[in-house]
């Protein structure tokens, strides 16, 4: 392969990886304090594309307004999500918890397919975002390169949270022992909706990033990605933030480069991740980051 | 009660059930006929899930991968060979397709088996993981089998799918094959395997301690869930009359795993009557979604409100039942008598104490 086209490979799987990994984390985080895979996670990253087309459409918001606007609503609906759907059953057994977690990612499915019907629709991209950048032979889209950024940013942000302030430090100790933890008068409710909020943000983040780079949406685009996303939290370590954006920008990096290498067999690649994960699972089952917990009887 | 008693009044009820499935063949018309069958196939379904997942204590995730082995099995059994030159378009069916022909019955057989293969094959490394592990391996192992059968058109006809399916399945078969299963994993279940597979729900190491021999009876109990899963997708193509990789996505899984959930982990009762309300409710609210008005406020048809309202049910139902319908009991005969005995006090009972 030439050089030039192995770096332009490299970037976009740079690009998707970050996507991923954006999404990864409210999987990650949401894991990490519930023991609950959000199967609804998706659709909160698809909710946050129609959020954004409808700011552009209707309300001609200029586009970083209805960025802000999409965000915000997107960690809002994510947080109302968990208040009825989750927080009713903390103590009830894991599998309702998932369940209502599908019961969520139906309804909101469904609820876009009544609303903004089943048909794809193109989404208009602010001129700012369709330029390229030529560098030699490597055609470099600015969706591209904010995708980066973007994700860089708000990923530094979010360690910032976790690890520096003390909303954070009650994540991580919610995370650790959800009784102790009340006991040590850590508000679980609010730092939970919090988690929820953060988690739904990037997600929109995501999905903005995403809409902009493949700018055609529909009610089930979430889907797939959301389960790839999962995939990578699961592959990074679950419950484990590094681990998930690590785990996104390999997967990102992985599918990309499948194709490149092996262009005749490019209908396999989400069978490839999906071979990436099984094996990570056998070899390393806690993921690349995770801590290998001792088994105790 | 007595033993001999009960498999007296499980036959009459079998025989009651042939009557029935007898009376709605010859009575009720095609729309109805097909809401019974498929909720008879889902018995099927959510009863093999159950035995893996509420048994056994794994969380599989990958059903709708081995129906969709089933169906692909099944299908290019029962299609006529000279009908498959004419619908593979795409690229000509590959030579030991070509000719393979085989009664119905046969096919549903090699379907289960062949499931129950890629099952033990799958489940010999998959199965050493845990938990919500176990799960989203399982969950890639079906995502596989639907991508490689969107991938392979010379076998699949690719994403365009099989039309034309004979429709071979009827109550007879559904309901038969839904009857044979809870008799197979019931039998399974009550037997010396069935308290192993327990006993490695409740406490793996545990188990592994007092000699049960777990990779064993974990694959085992895998295969046989597998198997019916085949069935099932065999049985849901004749059904169906026609089958795409897309029919086999994981949404496909999570409607089983919403089935057994709802009746309550580890009880079949509960899987059989949740099936049955499952497919019964998504026909029932059809018309939401037909229009309709609240005294003076019109509401007009939205086509696609059924699945919303059906999702709102649904969270309803986990938010308020929170184990599921039955929450792991079991129908039997005494139950159903002391109930009855319970409701008509007056009747002469001391009849068997305890239970």
């Amino acid at each position: 392969m030439v050089l030039s086209l192995f770096l332009q490979n490299l970037a976009n799987g740079l690009s998707l990886g970050s996507l991923y990994a954006l999404i990864a984390i409210g999987y990650t985080m949401v894991y990490g304090i519930l023991r609950l895979i959000n199967f609804a996670h998706g659709e909160i990253f698809m909710l946050a594309t129609y959020l954004l087309y409808y700011g552009f459409l209707i309300f001609h918001l200029p586009w970083w307004a209805s960025f802000i606007v999409a965000i915000a609503l997107t960690a809002l609906i994510g947080m109302l999500s968990e208040k009825i759907a989750y927080r009713p059953l903390r103590n009830s057994p894991r599998i309702s918890v998932l369940i209502s977690a599908i019961g969520v990612s139906f309804f909101l499915q469904n609820l876009c397919i009544v609303l903004f019907t089943g048909i794809p629709k193109s989404f208009h991209r602010p001129t700012f975002f369709k330029s390229i950048f030529q560098f030699g032979e490597i055609r470099i889209q600015s969706t591209l390169f904010a995708s980066v950024i973007i994700s860089a940013i708000f990923l530094t942000i979010l360690i910032y949270i976790v690890y520096r302030t003390k909303t954070g430090l009650a994540m991580r100790s919610i995370s650790v022992d959800i009784e102790t933890s009340r006991l040590m008068a850590v508000d679980v409710d609010k730092t939970i909706s919090v988690t929820f909020a953060i988690g739904s943000a990037l997600a929109a983040v995501g999905g903005i990033l995403w809409a902009l780079r493949f700018p055609q949406i529909f009610p089930l685009m979430g889907m797939m990605p959301g389960l790839k996303a999962f995939i990578a939290a699961v592959v990074g370590g679950i419950g484990n933030i590094p681990g998930a954006m690590l785990g996104g920008l390999f997967l990102g990096m992985s599918e990309i480069l499948f194709v490149a290498f092996f262009p005749v067999l490019s209908g396999y690649r989400d069978a490839f991740i999906f071979v990436i994960l099984i094996l990570i699972l056998l070899l390393k089952p806690d993921g690349i980051l995770g801590k290998n917990v001792q088994e105790k009887v | 009660m007595k033993k001999q008693n009960e498999k007296l009044f499980t036959i009459l009820a079998l025989v009651v059930l042939g009557v029935l499935v007898y009376l709605a063949e010859s009575n009720l018309d095609a729309y109805k006929l097909r809401i019974l069958n498929l909720s008879a196939i889902y018995v099927t379904l959510g009863v093999s899930l159950n035995l893996i997942y509420g048994f056994t204590g794994q969380f599989s995730l990958g059903h709708a991968g081995f129906m969709a082995i089933g169906a692909y099995v099944t299908t290019l059994l029962v299609l006529p060979p000279y009908y498959k030159e004419m619908i593979f378009i795409l690229e000509p069916l590959v030579w030991p397709f070509t000719v393979m022909h085989s009664p119905f019955i046969v096919a549903l057989l090699l379907s289960g088996l062949l499931s129950a293969l890629v099952a033990i094959l799958v489940g010999l490394p998959v199965l050493r993981l845990k938990g919500d592990y176990l799960g989203i391996a399982t969950l890639g192992f079906a995502e596989i089998v639907r991508i490689i059968a969107n991938n392979i058109p010379q076998v699949t006809n690719g994403a365009l799918g099989i039309k034309g399916i004979p429709e071979f399945s009827n109550l007879w078969w559904t309901v038969g094959v839904a009857v044979f299963t809870i008799y197979i994993i019931k039998g399974l279940i009550n037997s010396s395997y069935g308290r192993a597979l327990m006993a490695i729900r409740e406490n793996e190491i545990a188990a592994e301690v007092v000699g049960v021999n777990l990779t064993y009876h974990k694959v085992m109990s895998f295969a046989v869930s597998a198997f019916f899963a085949g069935v099932a997708g065999g049985l849901f193509a004749c059904l169906i009359t026609t089958i795409d990789p897309k029919a086999f996505m994981f949404v496909m899984t999570f409607n089983i795993l919403i089935v057994v959930v709802l009746g309550g982990l580890g009880s079949i009762t509960g899987t059989v009557i949740a099936a049955f309300l499952f497919n019964y409710s998504l026909e029932y609210l059809r018309p939401v979604e037909a229009g309709f008005s609240i005294g003076p406020i019109v509401i007009p048809a939205i086509p696609g409100l059924r699945m919303v309202a059906f999702s709102v049910l649904l969270l309803l139902v986990i938010l308020y039942m929170k184990k599921g319908l039955l929450g792991g009991a079991e129908f039997s005969w005494k139950g159903l008598f002391q109930f009855f005995r319970k409701i008509f006090p007056n009747k002469k009972s001391s009849e068997g104490s305890a239970r």
